[in-house]
């Protein structure tokens, strides 16, 4: 099986968000990069896969040179090769069309990514993909088996799951607990360092959005701590001044 | 400006989330469609749908539109569009809109927009504020091409019954086989319970109830307040509660009026799906935990001895 793993890099779960030159830009000083929490589980279930039943993955990021520690990370998890799209995403059409444009004729059985970035929370690209690419797309996706040419997976609704098969090939937008996160050991960072990574000139991909400025929400005022003897304190409070009960 | 917006039913009952997409577009336009999809759905929710402001509503009846394909879903929508003529598409970031938005998105050349929490700018191009880093920021947008596809963040547009009665029609999709690629083969569905991630008041319990056979006081609180439960990730991991329960950075993202944590340190990903909300009551023995930091009201004490006495008083304030 051939599995495409597209993969985001994104500031560290814990980092503090802010914003510079005029809030138009992220401040990454002193800020942490990771593979997207999603992405990796999505990696995560493709090296399962792999041991299961054989086969290669190759992983994907649409990014700059400084994306590349991030990439060699999910070589040392257990993808075999890799592809850097050299530009800087711009939106989610911008990072679709070059996914889609690699992939396109390449023969991928399965194509796996995270339901969306930890950065914009878009969770738009494995739908545009699959539209692009016109193969079924499936988000969000908590578990997921490939019987033969088939693929049984559950995908999270509110309050539920469904159970949903569909052929091969497809793409997944993928979420916990659709594997164990893997962590990359001293044997797997060394081969990293000499799996294939190259780095594709992009397609000249197109953009539906601009980004304008960012924005901080407005500063939380003081917590109102309330005696544990006095929970009807509470209750006032909340039915007469948040008026929420 | 002429908007399509797309609904969505449980058991034949317009979501909530919808009803908020409905009033978000028609707090923009007066030209309204909405478009319903499966035959399991009664006129009356339909026509009902004109309180909310739309002013027609296309029913695409067809039954295998009752289960939530993504793709024959992405291809109903965009007929609608095309023959309303509809500029704007506008629905709710749901489990269901969101996949199925980014479809239509490519199939209508158009600009999409996820995580909205506010309405349009539109005095100089067309642009609109949406949510990022999980809440913790936000980013002001504008959206470029000819077409528009908006989807609406849970509990950021405001229900308000603005008009009367919609007519209903029906809408023919004649969607072709290969829309049904993907097969539902089941649902699973906690029924009769307040959803979490659509729930205006949600009561969440951390580690600190020590075990799955504690959660009773929780669900008792949950009842008195018509609330949804929720819960941290390691009372998910640990199978003390379902996963769909779990709250924060890499669970379900929640944005009610009042958000109760009992027993959670309020770790960064966790408070990274509950910024949103409107109120946060934090419960905690720890006078240290971090929750604090990010509650509008707190009470240090043991979650065992205050949460009973809270059910409590808020039965005795009915
Ligand atoms: C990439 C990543 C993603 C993550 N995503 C999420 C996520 O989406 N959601 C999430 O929740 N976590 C997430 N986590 C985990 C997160 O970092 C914390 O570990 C988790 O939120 C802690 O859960 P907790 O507060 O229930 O438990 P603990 O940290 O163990 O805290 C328990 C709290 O209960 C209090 N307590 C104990 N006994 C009592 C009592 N009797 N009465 C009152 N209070 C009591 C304690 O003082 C303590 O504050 C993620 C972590 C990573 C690395």
């Amino acid at each position: 099986m051939k599995i495409l793993v597209c993969i985001t890099h994104v500031p560290d779960t814990t980092s503090r968000i802010s914003f510079t030159n005029g809030d138009t830009e992220f401040d990454k000083s002193g800020v942490q990069y990771i593979i997207g929490p999603y992405d990796d589980y999505a990696l995560a279930r493709a090296v399962e896969l792999k041991e299961q039943s054989g086969g290669s993955i190759t992983v994907l990021n649409v990014g700059t040179a400084e994306t590349e520690p991030t990439i060699r990370k999910a070589l040392a998890i257990g993808a075999d090769e890799a592809i850097r799209i050299n530009a800087e995403p711009t939106d989610s059409l911008f990072v679709a069309s070059e996914i889609a444009n690699v992939a396109k004729d390449a023969g991928y059985d399965l194509i796996l990514m995270g339901r969306e970035s930890i950065d914009f929370n878009g969770g738009m690209v494995h739908g545009m993909v699959g539209e692009l690419l016109g193969l079924p797309s499936v988000s969000p996706v908590m578990t997921l088996d490939i019987e033969g040419d088939t693929a049984k997976m559950t995908r999270e609704i509110e309050g539920g799951k469904e159970t949903i098969e569909v052929k091969l090939p497809f793409v997944a937008g993928c979420q916990e607990p659709i594997a164990e996160w893997k962590i990359p050991n001293m044997r797997g960072i060394m081969s990293a360092r000499t799996k294939p990574l190259n780095v594709v000139e992009p397609s000249a991909g197109a953009s539906a959005t601009k980004l304008e400025k960012f924005e901080m929400p407005p500063a939380k005022g003081d917590v109102k701590m309330i005696d544990a003897d006095n929970v009807e304190e509470l209750v006032n409070l909340l039915k007469n001044e948040a008026k929420v009960i | 400006m002429s908007i399509l917006v797309f609904v969505e039913n449980a058991d034949g009952q317009v979501k909530k989330t919808s009803l908020e997409a409905v009033a978000y577009a028609a707090a923009i336009s007066e030209d309204v469609t909405a478009l319903a999809m499966g035959n399991n759905i009664d006129q009356s929710e339909l026509e009902g749908l004109g309180k909310y402001g739309a002013t027609k509503v296309l029913h695409a009846d067809d039954e295998k539109l009752n289960q939530g394909i993504i793709q024959a879903y992405a291809t109903v929508i965009s007929k609608a569009m095309e023959s309303t003529g509809a500029d704007i598409l506008v629905l709710a970031n749901s489990s269901l809109g969101a996949p199925v938005s980014a479809r239509v998105a490519i199939k209508n050349d158009a600009s999409l927009v996820s995580n909205v929490v506010a309405l349009p700018d539109t005095s100089a191009g067309f642009k609109v504020k949406r949510s990022i880093y999980t809440g913790k920021a936000f980013a002001n947008v504008e959206l470029t091409k000819d077409k528009k596809i908006l989807a609406i963040k849970k509990n950021a547009a405001e229900v308000k019954e603005t008009g009367g009665a919609a007519t209903v029609e029906k809408f023919a999709a004649d969607l072709s086989d290969s829309e049904f690629d993907a097969k539902i083969t089941n649902t699973d569905k906690a029924t009769g319970e307040v959803l979490l991630p659509e729930a205006e008041i949600v009561v969440s319990g951390g580690r600190g109830l020590k075990g799955p056979e504690n959660w009773g006081m929780i669900e008792e609180l949950a009842k008195e307040l018509g609330a949804a439960t929720g819960c941290s990730k390691p009372v998910s991991d640990m199978e003390w509660r379902p996963h769909h329960e779990h709250v924060g950075q890499t669970g379900v993202k929640v944005s009610p009026q009042l958000y109760i944590a009992i027993g959670i340190s309020g770790a960064i990903q966790h408070l990274a799906g509950v910024n949103s909300s409107k109120n946060i009551v934090v419960i905690n023995k720890d006078p240290e935990a971090p929750f604090f930091k990010a509650a509008d009201y707190g009470i240090v004490g043991d979650a065992f001895e205050v949460v009973p006495k809270l059910t409590e008083a808020i039965r005795a304030a009915k």
